[in-house]
């Protein structure tokens, strides 16, 4: 696909396309067309929620996560698990972590996986997030791997290095685990890496990167298929390099202005019939026999 | 006479009051002032004039706001005199100084 039709394809990612990626060429297809292709299983990615959050944005935050959760239980197959790209708090409120695990009770999965958000870990360092979340997670620190039918999944934290000047990043220790991690992968089995920040550049400018991305993605190339998943920038956002897909996701509590497209990243405004539009989750089918992972936006209108 | 008096009544609680309450705002994403000077002793309240959370949180983490919603303040007081940085934890860029004399 040429470079102008992707552009055009970029502005309609909100209405229902389906994207696929393979061997770095680009192709997208209805829904129907999804459907009909058939999935051996999908999964669900929710970010974002902020439990907690009170802004003008979206006053009624928790109405249009009981939304999202509708929409993933609305889906036609039932996502074998869902992950959740962190920000499950709006800065770790009083009793935000207990609504939000009572909220997503009513998901209908066998699974729900957890990454942070600087949200989740900015007041304490993380010490209440992974008390709750660091279970099963290497040396509970908050990220992991596991394979499910041919898939491997990996979980990354790019959200504990905050400190004056520094944003987000993964960290030397957990970069070591990741290409011990990959290393045991072979070249063929499609990769889905899943974190919180954007690993790569989106807009370094609002903090929209991870500082040390570039070592991970690095360590990506060499794969024939790796989907890349992050919340944080609360918008739809593709990018394709290589075999590499990156896809930034809605948040469920509020948007944001695209990369410089306001002074600043804070929340945006927009008029109620909006709102909706620019809130939801998404739903990602993998197929096997070397097919590419469909990602398939699902806003809440 | 009295008028006088009053005069110097009223400024000298301004005065005392900006020493006793000094305050930082947060505006679009920055601390304002980045540097302010208080005698020791002062407490520092901070408000949040933006839409965003924002966070007060020392460089050292010995102590933090929580996340403060539009409109909402912190406030902190310095009894020793020194040097003290603090940021946002939510925006790590925006960093300032509390210096106590």
């Amino acid at each position: 696909m040429e470079r102008r039709r992707f552009m055009q394809c970029l502005a309609w990612a909100g209405t229902g396309l389906v994207w696929a990626a393979r061997g770095g060429v680009l192709s997208a297809t209805t829904l129907e067309a999804a459907a009909e292709a058939g999935a051996d299983f999908t999964f669900a990615q929710i970010s974002d929620t902020h439990v907690g959050f009170g802004g003008e944005a979206n006053r009624d935050s928790m109405g249009t996560l009981k939304d999202s959760i509708e929409s993933i239980n609305a889906l036609q197959a039932r996502p074998a698990f869902v992950l959740h790209t962190g920000d499950l708090s709006h800065g770790q409120k009083p009793g935000a972590f207990d609504t939000l695990a009572e909220s997503l009770k009513a998901v209908k999965t066998e699974r729900i996986f957890f990454i942070p958000g600087e949200h989740d870990v900015a007041l304490d360092g993380g010490k209440e997030y992974l008390s709750r979340y660091g279970a099963g997670t290497y040396e509970s620190r908050g990220y992991q791997s596991f394979d499910y039918r041919g898939v491997h999944f990996v979980g990354l934290v790019n959200v504990l290095s905050y400190k004056p000047g520094v944003g987000g990043a993964l960290g030397d220790e957990q970069l070591a685990w990741l290409r011990k991690d990959l290393e045991a992968q072979s070249a063929s089995t499609p990769i889905v890496v899943f974190s919180h920040v954007p690993l790569w550049a989106v807009y370094p400018a609002w903090g929209w990167t991870t500082a040390d991305g570039e070592q991970a993605i690095g360590m990506l190339r060499r794969f024939g298929s790796v989907t890349a998943l992050n919340g944080h920038i609360h918008q739809v956002l593709q990018k394709i390099e290589g075999n590499v897909t990156f896809h930034s996701a809605r948040s469920t509590a509020f948007p944001q202005p695209a990369p410089g497209a306001a002074p600043n990243p804070g929340p945006m405004k927009v008029e109620a019939t909006e709102l909706r539009r620019l809130l939801g989750v998404r739903e990602v089918r993998y197929a096997e026999g070397g097919r590419p992972l469909a990602v398939v936006e699902r806003p809440l209108t | 006479m009295i008028r006088k008096g009053v005069t110097v009544t009223l400024a000298l609680t301004l005065a005392l009051g900006d020493a006793a309450t000094p305050r930082v705002q947060i505006h679009q994403f920055k601390f304002l002032p980045a540097q302010l000077t208080v005698p020791a002793g002062a407490t520092v309240t901070w408000t949040n004039g933006d839409e965003e959370t924002h966070t007060v949180t020392a460089t050292d983490r010995t102590y933090t706001s929580t996340g403060l919603e539009h409109a909402e303040t912190f406030t902190r007081r310095y009894t020793q005199p020194g040097t003290y940085t603090y940021f946002c934890a939510l925006h790590p860029h925006m960093t300032a100084t509390v210096v106590v004399r």
